[in-house]
C-alpha cells in the first residue's frame, strides 16, 4: 500500500502545476478517495492537500529567487488559481510573503534536486488541518 | 587513502525482480550472483564500471524480521537512499526506458544549468536520478 500511495505522491510531485484533484491523486494509487487521503495521511504524516500545497510553494520559492516572473504569473505557473489563495498559503507555509521572500533571496547554486529536498518548506504556523480537498473553494471557505 | 568505491547498496524487495529491473529495464549489467547458504551476493554495475551496487533484501540472516518490516516500511515510503547515475544522453535514454515499459518517472528530462536530468523509481520506491552533465566549454588555447 505505501507503494500505491507513494506513486501518487510522486504524481503530485510531477504534475503539481496542473489541476490537481483528490480523485485524480487517489486513482493513481488505484484506491478511494477517502481511502488514500486517510493512508497518505498515515504514511506521510500529512494530508495530500498539505503536500501538494507545499509541493506548489517549494516550486514558487524556486521561481521566485531565480527568475524575474511576476508574482502572479509564478502563482499560476505552479498550479494555484487565484492569487489571494496563493498568497495565504505561501505566508503560512513559509512565514513571510512571497515578495518578501523573494527580496531576501538570491539564486541558489545547487543541483535541482538538491534544492528541492533542501528547501521544501516545512509549515511555519500551526495551522489546523483544513479540507483535503485540492480545490481553492474548501480554503477560500476558512478564515 | 582510500581509492575507489567498490560496492555500495540499495534495500530491495524481491532480488529477482530487482535484477530484471536494473538489468533489463535499467540497462545495467549482472555482476556477482553468488549463493551461500540461503544468503544470495547479488549485484549489478554500470556495464564496464568497477562499482558493485549490492541488491540487499530486508530479511534473515542480515536482519530479524522486526529490523526487515521496518526497512520494508522506509523503502516503499520512498524514505531510504536511492542511486545517481550519469548518462550520455538522457533524453534518448528516457524514450528507451518508456519502450521498455517502464513507466514509473518521478521527473521527466529538465534542463538545469549543470546539465540535464531525470527522475525514475524503481518497483519498490527507491528513487533513482540520472544525470547528464553540462558540457562546459573550455576557451580554446592561443
Amino acid at each position: 500500500m505505501n507503494r500505491r500511495v507513494l506513486r501518487a505522491r510522486d504524481a503530485m510531485d510531477r504534475s503539481y502545476a496542473e489541476p490537481l484533484n483528490v480523485r485524480a491523486v487517489a486513482a493513481v494509487a488505484h484506491i478511494s478517495e477517502a481511502h488514500f487521503i486517510r493512508t497518505f495521511r498515515a504514511v506521510f504524516g500529512e494530508t495530500p492537500h498539505r503536500y501538494l500545497q507545499r509541493r506548489r510553494v517549494e516550486r514558487s520559492m524556486f521561481l521566485l529567487r531565480e527568475t524575474d516572473r511576476s508574482i502572479t504569473d509564478i502563482c499560476f505557473d505552479v498550479g494555484f488559481t487565484s492569487r489571494g489563495t496563493f498568497s495565504r498559503t505561501f505566508r503560512e507555509i513559509v512565514g513571510e510573503s512571497p515578495s518578501d521572500y523573494r527580496a531576501g533571496h538570491e539564486p541558489m547554486v545547487a543541483p535541482n534536486c538538491f534544492q528541492l529536498a533542501a528547501t521544501r518548506p516545512v509549515v511555519a504556523a500551526r495551522v489546523a488541518m483544513r479540507s483535503s480537498s485540492f480545490g481553492d473553494a474548501s480554503a477560500a471557505a476558512a478564515p | 587513502m582510500i581509492t575507489n568505491l567498490s560496492v555500495t547498496s540499495i534495500m530491495v524487495l524481491d532480488k529477482d525482480e530487482a535484477l530484471d529491473f536494473y538489468v533489463n529495464k535499467l540497462g545495467l549489467e549482472k555482476g556477482q550472483d553468488i549463493k551461500q547458504g540461503s544468503y544470495r551476493w547479488l549485484t549489478v554495475r554500470v556495464p564496464g564500471d568497477a562499482t558493485e551496487i549490492s541488491l540487499e533484501q530486508p530479511g534473515p540472516p542480515v536482519q530479524d524480521d522486526a529490523t526487515a518490516a521496518q526497512l520494508r516500511e522506509l523503502v516503499t515510503k520512498g524514505a531510504l537512499g536511492g542511486l545517481v547515475f550519469q548518462a550520455d544522453d538522457v533524453r534518448g535514454l528516457y524514450e528507451t526506458l518508456k519502450a521498455r515499459g517502464l513507466s514509473d518517472f518521478t521527473q521527466e528530462p529538465t534542463d538545469h544549468f549543470y546539465g540535464t536530468d531525470m527522475g525514475v523509481r524503481d518497483p519498490f520506491g527507491n528513487a533513482i536520478r540520472i544525470l547528464q552533465p553540462k558540457k562546459v566549454a573550455h576557451a580554446a588555447k592561443a
